[in-house]
């Protein structure tokens, strides 16, 4: 099945070259025609359950997806949400809003893969966020900011989180957070996006929220409870990155090896010196070895096991040994690194986004020593 | 209509194959397996003629090792109904698998036994007309383009410097070419669906082989291309050493 799979992603790439990628890259476009084939073929539907009209696997299959978009050269950041964003309904929603969206996101009539919870005053300290949502009636009335929100502009529904309770109100400062479900279509003049330009051709945006109301039919699960319903996606979220990273790690790999032994300086082949072969051999142990930590992390997920160290540790893993991997390459490629014809400058810029996002891998290594290994709290 | 497709498991054209140090095989380690590339057009026109219809059944057939299950899901993946595996190891000599496809087949309801023109493992070509012969069913091999209407079929083959009309009574063995269409991939929904299609796996003896391998061994080593010029100035002096150097022209 596996094999199957990867074989058939790996078919759907071939046929969105570099150049395919490069030309977006340029112009700073969306990938739309990749993305609708994807979705047609139903690998952004592949976690959904089959009564839901998904094909009911888990983040094992997710992640070969993903990991072999980035592998074959793509950008799996472009759609990667639509896969897991749905897992917040899936997972607290009601019978009424899995019935209501989830067949549609399968067939790839809504667009669910926008989540807003990052803030200008509040990323990695996810409690402190401001936007409010206030019961009124029927409503929610939401007000405040969120920032670096992807793929709004590509996107039917998006999942938010907002203080529905003041932080000055609550026992815990994870309490009185809520979880909603905003119809973009809908929005009108209540809610501005203003695109912030990157490095990276990635839609992202800067969100103002002014009245914006959210139906309370709308609201996933209970209200209050929702900083818990948005952690419980982040192993999902982790473990499927992480599997980019490692497409990313053999995306520089298999350049830099082909490259290595077709080059010639001096009368031989470039990768005939260790110093330009080792570092190449040395990427590739560590992309592989976070790939085993990534199916094991993908394994105990799919089981609902415990996951959280394998599945912070993989994502760490993976986007280390990607980035090592991404400068080994450039090394082996020397100038025509950064030529943009090659394509590698363009991989080298998507592959350093994951050593901060999803979480910044500095919190990643607070959570293992104090949350694992038991050592003072350092924030 | 009911069309049946003869797959069979052959490695990636990608991979680097290298032969046994008896020289009577490959070494299959680290071998990649894939339906045979010339079979997927046979399957993509088994899948075509049923959609066209509305209606009618695709069998996909393979004799073939265990493994070759995944073949068979791939043409289920890509489509078909059902699927059949005749276990066994296939041998070199095609007369001996054209037999015991033969006997699966007999007792089989169909109006169209669709082929590969050829395996690209051993390149031998046999086994289609071989099987039309044993069961007295019509053939056209080598095919790029067919036609099915009720009872009959229109075939285009490609012969040498041209192409060839044949009309076959159904049912009958065709065999196809590159160009007959472009194979689907398959993708999630049919990878999904082929886990739950029906594939019946049946252990067979195969008779013994009336020809033997005797050796085989790799090609030399190619040596490197020459230029011959740039441009269209280099036409005349390419066209006169492919006529009488090489003699192709």
């Amino acid at each position: 099945m596996e094999d199957r799979l990867r074989d058939a992603v790996r078919d759907l790439c071939d046929r969105y070259p570099d150049e395919y990628w490069r030309e977006l890259d340029r112009r700073g476009a969306y990938p739309a025609d990749f993305v609708q084939e994807l979705t047609d073929a139903g690998y952004l539907a592949c976690m959904i359950p089959e009564e839901y009209g998904g094909a009911g696997l888990g983040v094992s299959e997710g992640g070969v997806i993903l990991e072999e978009i980035n592998r074959s050269g793509g950008n799996a950041a472009a759609c990667h949400a639509q896969m897991y964003t749905m897992g917040t309904v899936l997972r607290h929603g009601s019978e009424e809003q899995k019935e209501r969206w989830l067949p549609q996101v399968a067939r790839g009539d809504l667009r669910l893969q926008s989540f807003a919870v990052t803030e200008p005053d509040a990323g990695s300290d996810t409690t402190r966020i401001q936007t409010r949502a206030e019961r009124r009636g029927d409503v929610y009335v939401l007000r405040g900011t969120k920032v670096f929100i992807s793929r709004v502009q590509h996107s039917d529904l998006m999942v938010l989180l907002a203080r529905t309770t003041p932080l000055e109100e609550v026992e815990e400062r994870t309490d009185g957070l809520s979880v909603f479900v905003v119809d973009l279509r809908r929005a009108g003049d209540a809610l501005q996006v203003r695109p912030i330009e990157t490095m990276i051709n990635h839609e992202t945006n800067e969100l103002h929220f002014d009245g914006l109301e959210v139906p309370a039919e709308n609201r996933i699960g209970e209200e209050g409870e929702g900083f818990r319903y948005i952690l419980s996606g982040m192993n999902a979220e982790r473990i499927l990155l992480a599997s980019e990273s490692v497409g990313d790690g053999l995306y520089f790999v298999d350049r830099a090896s082909d490259y290595a032994s077709e080059r010639e300086v001096f009368g031989a082949p470039i990768g005939s010196n260790q110093g330009v072969q080792f570092p190449v051999a040395e990427a590739y142990m560590k992309v592989r070895a976070a790939a085993v930590m990534r199916d094991r992390a993908a394994d105990l997920f799919d089981a609902d096991r415990p996951c959280a160290e394998e599945a912070n540790s993989c994502k760490y893993l993976a986007s280390e040994a990607a980035w090592e991997a991404a400068n080994a390459a450039m090394d082996t490629f020397g100038g025509y690194g950064m030529a943009t014809e090659y394509g590698l400058e363009r991989k080298f810029r998507e592959a350093r986004l994951y050593l901060v996002a999803p979480v910044s891998n500095n919190l990643v290594l607070s959570y293992v020593g104090q949350h694992v290994l038991g050592m003072p709290r350092s924030y | 209509m009911n069309i049946i497709v003869c797959v069979k498991r052959v490695p990636d054209s990608g991979t680097r194959v290298r032969v046994t140090g008896d020289g009577r095989g490959i070494d299959t380690s680290g071998v990649k397996y894939v339906v045979n590339p010339y079979d997927e057009f046979a399957v993509e026109e088994a899948i075509q003629i049923r959609e066209e219809r509305g209606e009618g059944q695709v069998t996909a057939l393979c004799l073939g090792p265990d493994e070759a299950e995944e073949q068979l899901r791939n043409a289920l993946a890509m489509g078909a109904d059902d699927a059949v595996l005749l276990e066994a190891e296939p041998p070199m000599d095609g007369l001996t698998v054209a037999r015991e496809l033969a006997a699966e087949l007999e007792d089989r309801d169909f109006d169209l036994l669709l082929f590969g023109k050829q395996a690209i493992d051993d390149d031998n070509m046999q086994v289609p007309p071989m099987v039309a012969e044993i069961l007295g069913l019509p053939c056209a091999t080598v095919v790029v383009d067919l036609d099915v209407e009720d009872g009959r079929a229109v075939a285009r083959r490609e012969v040498e410097g041209g192409h060839e009309m044949v009309e076959l009574e159904l049912p009958a063995v065709v065999s196809t070419q590159k160009g007959l269409n472009e194979p689907r991939y398959a993708d999630l929904k049919g990878i999904m669906a082929a886990k739950k299609k029906p594939l019946e796996k049946k252990e067979v003896e195969l008779a013994e082989a009336s020809t033997e391998l005797l050796s085989m061994r790799e090609p030399e080593e190619g040596t490197d291309g020459e230029i011959v010029g740039e441009g269209a100035e280099a036409a005349p002096e390419l066209a006169r050493r492919l006529h009488e150097e090489a003699k192709v022209l």
